[in-house]
């Protein structure tokens, strides 16, 4: 009952957060509303039991990426008066509301096939959910079975996993890291005749 | 960057409790929730959180770039070395088995070092992420 309660809060607050963000100007809020969105997600984690899942969210969703924002606005220039003009608008309200709705009933009546939450018979839990569940324990002898799966079962998946996380950070020093050069005040071709 | 007093003393109570914290995820994630990837980003946002109060410099001075840089590569080389290391040892890569003298022995140790080089590379790699972004705006 109490998990009814929470979740109807917490999705309101999405809600509610997520229009914030759509009618925002300002960069700065936008991106600290993005934060906030961040960390209810996290709090709908934790209700929905996995609480590894929320920890991932509210660590890089709410802080890192956050705070890399933050630092990308602090190197775009605002300037007060926006330098474009407000496009003329080219098509009513009305043909976007009716995709919107339509796209949306389409997906609420997809979900009326899907098992409920946490459903003993629901394909994700049939398959091989069950052979980690019974086997973890004795094969690994951890009892946190994300982690059994995560470290040993699928190892080699992590391993990938891994992987992309440093050549993420590799590609990231290639394109911004390091001294940027500075502009040269002479082209070659002055230096040598100054030589000559 | 104008002193804080309040966002000093804070950050200096907090931090060390981030840490912490970090560590209790990285090496208790068998048994409770956590592992590698979430300890090593709040690890990083320990440090990250230093450089936003203390200033880029002086968090510069306690890692320099060059760490950073071995420590994400380190990361991966212990991971694939403990897959190396089974193959050595006569079974499957990355198969924990005969880490240990028994079964469960050889995955705890497997995990528990396939977890350690999970953080460290994903610890210095948002750091290497970090510095490259807030790195930019003072030239």
């Amino acid at each position: 009952m109490i998990d009814v309660v929470v979740d109807i809060i917490l999705l309101t607050f999405l809600a509610t957060t997520s229009i914030a963000i759509m009618r925002m100007t300002n960069l700065f809020a936008t991106v600290m509303l993005f934060g906030i969105f961040s960390l209810l997600s996290a709090g709908l984690f934790v209700v929905m039991d996995a609480p590894d899942v929320a920890f991932t969210e509210a660590a890089v969703g709410a802080g890192i990426s956050t705070v890399l924002m933050l630092a990308t606005l602090a190197l775009v220039k605002r300037p007060k008066e926006p330098y474009y003009d407000e496009a003329p608008q080219a098509h009513t309200a009305w043909l976007p509301l009716i995709v919107v709705i339509v796209t949306g009933s389409a997906l609420v009546y997809g979900t009326w096939d899907i098992p409920n939450f946490g459903s003993p018979d629901a394909p994700s839990q049939t398959h091989v959910a069950r052979f980690y569940l019974e086997n973890s324990m004795p094969d690994t002898g951890v009892p946190n079975t994300v982690t059994a799966v995560l470290a040993s079962y699928r190892g080699f998946d992590t391993l990938g996993e891994v992987t992309v996380i440093f050549t993420a950070a590799v590609a990231v020093l290639l394109l911004i890291g390091g001294k940027r050069p500075k502009p040269a005040l002479k082209t070659e071709d002055e230096e040598a005749q100054d030589e000559a | 960057m104008r002193p804080n007093l309040i966002l000093h003393v804070i950050a200096k109570f907090v931090i060390p409790l981030i840490i912490l914290f970090a560590l209790y995820v990285q090496f208790h994630g068998d048994f409770g929730p956590g592992g590698g990837f979430q300890a090593g980003v709040i690890f990083s946002a320990a440090f990250i959180l230093y450089s936003l109060v203390f200033g880029l410099e002086t968090a510069e001075k306690i890692i320099p770039h060059h760490w950073l840089r071995i420590l994400a590569s380190l990361g991966v080389v212990i991971y694939a070395g403990v897959g190396i290391e089974s193959l050595i040892l006569g079974s499957n890569y990355l198969d924990y088995t005969l880490l240990g003298s028994n079964q469960i022995a050889g995955q705890h140790l497997g995990i528990l070092l396939v977890e350690l080089g999970v953080g460290i590379t994903v610890a210095a790699a948002m750091l290497i992420l970090f510095f490259a972004f807030a790195g930019r705006g003072r030239e």
